[in-house]
């Protein structure tokens, strides 16, 4: 039975541009010589991080969609956990809305919500008539 | 006739504020992406805390999974745990 997870890992900025590109690849080719199947991929280069992490104030952000057993999660997060390049990483099994979500997020559809955040509005109380979109 | 009057003047605050509702469910939003940092800024306030479900108006489904996600967010550095005037 195979899942689909998706994991981000954070690689020190200490790396140079090729090294770091060397440790993508590294991980990329354990997902497929473990059975993996590659989805999608994404590089976020060198972001900053919202709060330091190994008294580094940024680092680079690297996304891997993929298909795997249960078991390779361990696999892969023991070699996480060992390497030091890596100063955080998390994987998650993403369920079928999930998986809905990133296609249309890797197409570039996503339809982020428009701010329709409860205004200050102000109205005399009348029964709402919502109308159902979906 | 004066006393229907003093009825609607007794409802002193006569507009109130638009109902809530839950912003998942009228959009029909099913996964809420840990990734997507702008949009989970929108459920913390400015020190970088979860706001309540009555505030925001999330349905209790939705809210645990915003807390999530927020927490993801947080782990890999895209939130900061406490922030001051993130706003």
């Amino acid at each position: 039975m195979h899942n689909q997870y998706e994991t981000v890992i954070i690689l020190t900025p200490v790396l140079s541009e090729q090294q770091m590109k060397d440790v993508v690849k590294s991980y990329r080719e354990l997902i497929t010589g473990n059975g993996g199947v590659m989805v999608h991929e994404e590089n976020w280069g060198l972001t900053k991080l919202a709060y330091p992490i190994q008294k580094k104030g940024t680092g680079f952000y690297h996304l891997f969609e993929y298909q795997a057993g249960p078991e390779f999660v361990k696999v892969i997060e023991l070699a996480f956990r060992r390497d030091e390049r890596i100063l955080r990483y998390l994987t998650v099994r993403l369920n079928k809305d999930a998986v809905i979500y990133s296609a249309k997020r890797r197409r570039g559809e996503v339809s982020a919500p428009k701010p329709a955040a409860p205004k200050e509005e102000v109205k005399v109380v009348v029964p709402e008539l919502e109308e159902e979109t979906n | 006739m004066s006393k229907e009057v003093s009825f609607i003047f007794n409802q002193t605050p006569q507009v109130i504020q638009k109902k809530k509702y839950c912003r998942f469910k009228k959009h029909g939003i099913k996964y809420i992406d840990f990734k997507d940092k702008d949009f989970l800024l929108k459920f913390v306030n400015e020190q970088g805390k979860i706001l309540p479900r009555r505030i925001t108006g999330t349905s209790l489904k939705y809210q645990r999974k915003v807390t999530v996600a927020v927490k993801r967010a947080r782990h890999l550095a895209l939130m900061p745990f406490v922030a001051d005037g993130l706003k």
